[in-house]
């Protein structure tokens, strides 16, 4: 590891990093999203689904750091069913040179965990051998916040989470990430190979506009199976039911202090 | 008589406006070739930051930036991905394979995907699916629900009285599906891309493109991306592409922001009648399963719309695997009274105790709403113009009586691909020959038969209303079946209909329950629309000081009853003057505000690509 980074010392000289970004398929953010009857998950069939708002984040904070010639390659991975070529149509169309997709079976599709889809990324690190893995930081489906940690763990690599800005560190020989933490923001120095997660403020994506999708016909899109990675989908979790948020009672208002003393007592709250 | 007390209340009106100093442009209506009007100097506070209306070239934020835009050649371009482009679409690729020449067809769809635009009840008449694809079945066109049964009543306030519905009359469906169009609609983009077109969900046609003489049309551009709310470029501003093409088929629906353009420019409608609408609701229930009767198809009219207020309502049951209904609402647009929420109408319709009574213990999962076109033939504008032709309900061709139009949206596809593919092979710049080809065919000898059916509506100067009408078809059309000599007139626009707020009555509509009914925003928030919030509001206004001065202080400001979506707010100001404030975000793309405002000062025009509403299914 210590010769890994002595090589990629010099990042200004160098071809570039190469990037691989993570692209979820999930529902998109405006729908009105719904309980199926039988409580066991929502609605997906026919629903709009589009790339996870962090990971177009992702994406562009890619295609920029190319356009400043800090990355040479850019590769988008999607870990998910047949539709997920769309959302990596849409990455290539954004400007990424070529993507990988790892086609997940529509019956495990509903049991795949933040676990499954880190181990399946950390195989692909192994022959893709990326300098930087970008992930959105959470997928607006599950808010789990695991993958991009749970991947720099597998592979042992430091990561920035949460990373508002990512630039060459003074000497140019790490990364300097911003990252936005509860008390405000906090910039670290990170050696490459990292992860690293994007936050709402590291960029406003682009468009990706019909010449580009046009032309993003035309990149290379590879597909490949867990098991061809060797890697268990097997469940740890199991979801026992999915309900609708108890709809939100109608609140009173009162007109004095007492009043309110009044109804805190009613209601046993106070002695 | 109303026309004329409509049409001295206007005079009054425009005398009136001409004497204020210069805060209201005329007025007049888009009829005429006339062109686009001129805009004034706003005095409020500017709310069309739209390019439409604010030339770039004079404005100093653009002067550093790139206006030119990539080009692409096609032989057609279809604006719309409906079932009208799409026939079009599948009708030239099968003839290019029979007659083994070769077209590059573009289909442009605004929505983020193929059917998530559409909204219709819908009882299919299978006709025009079935001459275009003869086996549909075998290519598994999702038609899963065949009509086993049909009613057709009367509502009161209290009783649903049962009208008889004999063979022949045009709400009898024997033979039809129950459909979820927006997943036919999707079915019928896979179609045409098995058949070779290019379908480009996601992407607006902005702007047709002229050739340098102005007398032909010589393709479309395609929306810009990445323009600030107030107008300026942003940092990811890029510019649409140029599609030039031997042949512009424009599909966009009833009342399509580009056929009003192109309407306007060839002056498509000189000898004709305007169109006349009508706004058409329509939620998805989940039935409580003792209540569902799949394949059955309910019509109605009648309550809680008053004899003087056109429209009537569906109640479809589909069948495929859950207890699905779909239940809509549709209120001539040509109403008067300016306090009338055709929302509201809606939803109060639904508390009569016949229609409560089928959709209690179900669950609302869908709403949506779309302008749908009444005119029929009286009001179909000349179909044809210089590079290219209008097809399907752009065009207007619903059977109002039957309240069905998607069969002749796809034989006027398909028709108009003959005749496109013909005039590319000779070299025609007018597909000429598609006009006829529709007179001559099924589509217009059906709407020629029930052309005076929603006209007779107004029989007696309307003081008859939906009895006059149903009169009309039972005693008189029944038998001739159309072949009466004369042709009832619409009596002009709809626009033009409303009276102004002081000589009508402010209406009381009871509170959403929340079970039954249910308010407008929550409504909105099913369609799962959205738009990127920092972009010009797509509802674009020829002049922004119109809405208080005649708008409000006119008509009550309608818009804000009207628009299905809440789009229009009108909000007070700190000085307590009120003030039109335009919620972009939540249009549905229905095009009531373009079609019904009183002073036709809206103008709706194309948002960026891939946005709007998200039906499922719809």
């Amino acid at each position: 590891k210590y010769i890994h980074i002595i090589n990629k010392a010099d990042m200004a000289a160098s071809k570039g990093l190469k990037i691989l970004v993570g692209c979820k398929r999930v529902i998109d953010y405006a729908v009105k999203v719904r309980v199926k009857p039988d409580r066991s998950g929502v609605v997906t069939e026919g629903v709009k689904h589009s790339m996870n708002p962090f990971d177009e984040i992702a994406v562009e904070e890619a295609v920029r750091m190319k356009e400043k010639k800090l990355a040479g390659e850019a590769v988008a991975i999607s870990v998910g069913p047949p539709q997920s070529q769309e959302t990596l149509r849409t990455a290539l169309a954004m400007g990424i040179d070529r993507a990988i997709h790892v086609e997940i079976p529509l019956a495990q599709l509903e049991k795949l965990q933040p676990i499954h889809v880190s181990k399946l990324l950390a195989k692909v690190c192994e022959s893709e051998k990326p300098d930087l893995v970008i992930l959105g930081k959470q997928a607006i489906d599950d808010d789990c916040n695991q993958t991009g940690q749970m991947l720099a763990a597998l592979l042992d690599w430091p990561q920035a989470t949460f990373a508002s800005k990512i630039e060459p560190s003074q000497d140019s020989k790490q990364l300097r990430v911003t990252r936005e933490v509860d008390g405000g923001l906090e910039t670290i120095d990170v050696s490459v190979p990292a992860v690293v997660t994007s936050d709402l403020r590291l960029n406003e994506p682009r468009y990706a506009t019909l010449p580009n999708i046009m032309k993003a016909k035309k990149k290379p899109l590879a597909k490949m199976s867990p098991d061809q990675l060797g890697v268990d989908l097997q469940p740890r979790q199991e979801v026992i039911s999915v309900e609708d948020p108890p709809v939100r009672k109608a609140g009173a208002k009162v007109e004095s202090v007492e009043d309110l003393v009044g109804k805190l007592r009613e209601k046993g709250l106070v002695k | 008589s109303k026309q004329t007390m409509l049409s001295s209340s206007r005079a009054a009106l425009v005398a009136a406006a001409a004497k204020l100093p210069r805060l209201v442009t005329r007025y007049g209506y888009c009829t005429t070739a006339a062109g686009e009007r001129q805009q004034q100097k706003p005095l409020s506070p500017k709310i069309t930051t739209h390019p439409t209306r604010n030339d770039r070239a004079k404005d100093p934020r653009w002067k550093d930036i790139d206006m030119t835009r990539a080009v692409d050649e096609a032989d057609v371009v279809i604006v719309g991905g409906g079932p009208a482009g799409l026939s079009a679409a599948c009708r030239l690729a099968q003839l290019n394979a029979e007659k083994g020449t070769e077209m590059r067809i573009v289909v442009l769809e605004k929505a983020s995907s193929v059917g998530a635009h559409i909204m219709s009840g819908a009882c299919l008449d299978p006709k025009g699916l079935v001459e275009l694809f003869p086996d549909w079945q075998e290519r598994g066109a999702p038609l899963h629900t065949p009509v086993t049964g049909d009613k057709f009543y009367m509502l009161t306030e209290k009783r649903a009285i049962p009208l008889p519905l004999l063979p022949g009359m045009p709400m009898h469906n024997h033979g039809n599906y129950i459909v979820r169009l927006g997943n036919v609609v999707a079915w019928l983009g896979e179609q045409a891309e098995s058949l070779g077109v290019e379908v480009y969900p996601g992407v607006a046609a902005a702007e047709v493109l002229y050739t340098e003489d102005g007398s032909a049309v010589k393709g479309v551009a395609t929306n810009d991306v990445g323009i600030a709310k107030d107008g300026s470029p942003k940092d990811s501003f890029e510019r649409g592409m140029e599609f030039h093409c031997k042949q512009l088929i424009i599909a966009e629906g009833t009342h399509g922001h580009l056929a009003k353009h192109l309407i306007n420019r060839y002056d498509l409608r000189a000898g004709r009648e305007p169109q006349t609408y009508g706004i058409g609701f329509k939620e998805l229930w989940e039935l409580s399963e003792d209540r569902w009767r799949p394949g059955y198809v309910e019509h109605g009219v009648g309550w809680p719309l008053d004899s003087g207020t056109y429209g009537g309502y569906f109640i479809y049951h589909l069948n495929e695997g859950s207890p699905l209904a779909a239940v809509g609402f549709v209120v001539g647009l040509d109403y008067s009274n300016p306090y009338l929420s055709p929302f509201r109408e809606f939803q109060q319709f639904k508390h009569h105790p016949h229609v409560a009574a089928a959709l209690t213990g179900g669950k609302r999962i869908g709403y949506g709403a779309r302008a749908l076109n009444e005119g029929g033939v009286q009001s179909l504008p000349k179909l044809t113009f210089p590079g290219g032709c209008l097809v399907g309900c752009t065009a207007g061709m619903i059977n109002v009586p039957k309240v069905k139009g998607t069969h002749n949206a796809m034989k006027s596809g398909s028709l108009a691909a003959e005749a496109v593919h013909e005039a590319i092979g000779s070299g025609e710049i007018e597909p000429a020959t598609y006009e006829e080809a529709l007179r001559n065919s099924w589509v217009y000898k059906e709407l020629h038969s029930v052309r005076n059916i929603r006209p007779s509506f107004h029989l007696l100067n309307g003081r008859l209303g939906m009895f006059g009408g149903m009169a009309y078809t039972g005693a008189v059309w029944y038998f001739t079946r159309g072949r009466e000599p004369w042709t009832f007139s619409h009596g002009g626009t709809d626009h033009e209909k409303l009276l102004p707020a002081k000589d009508c009555k402010p209406k009381d509509y009871p509170k959403p329950d929340n079970v039954l009914s249910f308010d407008l925003l929550s409504s909105v928030a099913l369609t799962s629309t959205n738009h990127d919030h920092d972009q010009p509001p797509h509802l674009t206004l020829y002049d922004d000081s119109v809405p208080g001065q005649v708008n409000l202080s006119v008509y009550d400001g309608p818009e804000q009853r009207f628009c299905p979506a809440g789009v229009y707010e009108y909000v007070e100001l700190d000085d307590g003057s009120k003030r039109l404030q335009i919620n972009a975000q939540n249009c549905i793309h229905c095009k009531t505000c373009d079609i019904k405002d009183p002073t036709q000062n809206i103008n709706w025009v194309t948002p960026q690509g891939g946005e709007g509403p998200a039906y499922n299914g719809m």
